[in-house]
């Protein structure tokens, strides 16, 4: 007992001399301007009570979420369950639910932009108020760094962030269920990972760009929140609507015509990023999935309803993840243009 | 001594509408406290942007520590330390703390910065104050904050805008001496901007008059002073006691200032209520005093003094707002 002790008090001393090795050296480096900005955001992101408070919201659902996956997961493993989608039991970890509570990946959708508005809202406009932006520009930094390292400090905490709640997930998943993930699981949750990145990035530079265009923090996080609850609540009733209005009746019309109805709306439900989001992970979790389309029954018959290779689904989603991308670019974009152009007073 | 640091060469910024800064030429040289003073709105700050490279010249040319900053904004904000109107410091964030920051973002080591910032808290008097959070900072701490954190960089040259506004007259006189020890001692340039006349008078060299987007005067303040009142070197004030305004026309008053303006040597004679101002070419006090007495008034206070800058400055902004008029 007192030899394990030991070797554990030698461990413990050989990890603080390392630790102050690191911070001795760290003291004694030059850095570029920018990463000393970014270094300083992180902290203060790290630090700041919102992001204790949402970190810990994320965490205590997504805990929630996962035990409820675990617990739909053992009642159905008795029955026949798992030849529905044999080989991709790790993935339900993710997906399933025993309808107590929304599955891990909804949670993320819904959470995600909160997290990302959370982090972003206040970058610019904080230091405008607080007048602390026109001497952090009196520095020898050039004027996008500043909100180049607003923008790549958030990030890092959202990566890191979701990094250990995947990896949280799929480790608790992995104690309790037993069963490790096949290569093409774990690359799956990756690219989920990712994804999901890429998602909350996009609220994030929606919100930056908010905290630009305006001066007050107040109104650009209402306002990052009135969009994301436009596109979370709003847009499905206006899209209902329209589909209710220019989709005929199966019964009624010939099939081409409703299924280029239905196109049209699908289409439309697309303009929304939390749909794009919710399309790239759906594919990504749930391997079986082949398309979004509607098929008609001739188009089904033959079909052999194996899992698609990681390959093919994403190819299938490849839209999709175009599409968030570029909104998150075109995003960032908007809100560099109008900082560089802002005038300093 | 005289070697040229800032130029600036037909500098103007237009708004729109409005011209800021209209055709300003200027020099300031290495080593010397420049004072621009100005009514707010005259431009003041825009120019001080326009000479870090915050904000781009409309037209015009300028030059600080010989590198042009609309093209190298960067190696400018190097040599220049800006303090800006109501500065303020990263709340959560020790004194020290954000000094380091300062210090690091111009490529110093933490550990450099640590040394460097130690030492500059100490020379502006807030040794003692260096691990308390500035949101705790009195506006005059966070002024001396503001000029160790300038400093920090080791400037050429320092740029102030409304270095005193918010601090109490004798934290202000306090902070104005600092400025002035410490570009002495490590003989910085100062350029310094101000709506608040009398505290800048004290420590500037140079003064220039910023009004409505044009520089109209420059020099230091006797210069100034010769310039404007050559004629007119003393003014001698009279508080009379008298219910003046009970001479329905006035007739006292007029009486008063035809018979002090007969006194050999009085340029001007100016009745404001019971205030009498007279402007004189020879110090001619008593014979005022003579004067009003034998007028039968009372004779409150008497006061001679010497023209101050806002004198000046008050000259020189009625003569614009005549031009403008």
């Amino acid at each position: 007992m007192s030899a394990l002790g030991e070797k554990i008090n030698q461990w413990w001393q050989l990890l603080v001399a390392f630790r102050e090795k690191q911070i001795r050296k760290r003291e004694e480096q030059i850095y570029h301007p920018f990463w000393v900005m970014v270094y300083k955001e992180i902290a203060d992101h790290v630090r700041s009570w919102r992001f204790l408070i949402m970190g810990a919201l994320i965490l205590l659902t997504c805990m929630g979420s996962l035990y409820t996956a675990v617990q739909a997961m053992t009642s159905q493993s008795d029955q026949a369950a798992s030849a529905t989608s044999p080989g991709f039991f790790f993935l339900q970890l993710f997906t399933s639910s025993n309808g107590t509570l929304p599955p891990f990946h909804a949670f993320v959708a819904f959470l995600g932009p909160l997290l990302g508005i959370s982090l972003g809202f206040d970058a610019i406009n904080s230091e405008q108020h607080g007048r602390t932006l026109a001497r952090l520009m009196a520095q020898p930094i050039h004027r996008d760094d500043i909100i180049n390292a607003k923008f790549v400090a958030a990030l890092v905490v959202i990566s890191v962030m979701f990094f250990a709640l995947t990896f949280l997930v799929m480790g608790t998943g992995l104690l309790v269920i037993g069963i490790p993930p096949t290569p093409g699981e774990f690359l799956r949750v990756m690219c989920y990972f990712l994804i999901t990145v890429i998602y909350v990035a996009f609220w994030l530079n929606l919100s930056i760009l908010f905290s630009v265009l305006f001066r007050q923090a107040a109104t650009s996080a209402l306002t990052s929140i009135a969009v994301w609850l436009f596109f979370t609540v709003f847009f499905q009733i206006i899209l209902n609507l329209i589909s209710s209005a220019i989709v005929p009746s199966p019964d009624m019309a010939p099939a081409d015509q409703v299924i280029r109805a239905q196109h049209l709306v699908m289409n439309l439900s697309r303009l929304s990023p939390g749909q794009l989001f919710s399309d790239i992970t759906t594919v990504l979790l749930r391997p079986t999935i082949r398309t979004f389309r509607p098929l008609t029954l001739s188009q089904v018959v033959g079909a052999i309803p194996n899992p698609l290779p990681l390959g093919q689904s994403l190819l299938i989603v490849w839209p999709q993840i175009t599409g968030l991308v570029a909104v998150t670019t075109v995003c960032f974009a908007l809100s560099y243009v109008s900082f560089m152009r802002r005038e300093i007073r | 001594m005289n070697e040229p640091i800032i130029i600036l060469d037909g500098l103007t910024k237009q708004y729109d509408q409005l011209v800021a800064v209209d055709h300003l030429h200027l020099t300031i040289y290495r080593g010397e406290i420049f004072g621009l003073l100005g009514p707010n709105g005259a431009g003041k700050s825009t120019t001080i942007l326009m000479l870090l490279g915050l904000t781009e010249p409309t037209s015009g040319k300028v030059r600080v520590c010989g590198i042009d900053p609309v093209t190298h904004p960067v190696e400018v904000k190097r040599k220049v330390g800006y303090l800006p109107d109501n500065v303020r410091f990263y709340d959560d964030l020790t004194g020290l703390e954000n000094l380091i920051y300062t210090g690091q973002l111009n490529r110093m080591t933490k550990k450099q910065a640590r040394e460097k910032a130690l030492g500059l808290l100490s020379r502006v008097g807030l040794s003692g104050a260096a691990h308390q959070k500035a949101g705790t900072y009195s506006r005059g701490m966070i002024q001396r904050l503001g000029l160790a954190d300038v400093l920090m960089k080791d400037p050429e040259v320092i740029i102030m805008d409304e270095p005193t506004v918010g601090v109490d007259p004798k934290g202000a006189k306090e902070f104005l001496e600092l400025i002035l020890k410490l570009s002495k001692e490590d003989s910085i340039t100062v350029l310094l901007s101000s709506h608040y006349l009398l505290q800048v008078q004290e420590i500037c060299d140079r003064i220039g008059l910023f009004v409505r987007g044009k520089l109209i005067a420059v020099g230091d303040i006797s210069s100034l002073s010769r310039e404007l009142f050559a004629n007119e070197p003393f003014i001698i004030e009279a508080t009379v006691q008298h219910p003046l305004s009970a001479y329905s026309d006035s007739n006292r008053i007029v009486d008063l200032q035809q018979l002090l303006a007969k006194i050999e040597g009085v340029k001007q004679v100016v009745v404001e209520h019971e205030r009498v101002k007279i402007f004189a070419a020879k110090d001619i006090a008593p014979q005022v005093a003579r004067t009003i007495v034998h007028a039968g008034l009372d004779l409150i206070s008497l006061s001679r003094r010497e023209h101050g800058l806002e004198d000046i400055y008050q000259r020189y902004f009625e003569k614009e707002t005549e031009i403008a008029v």
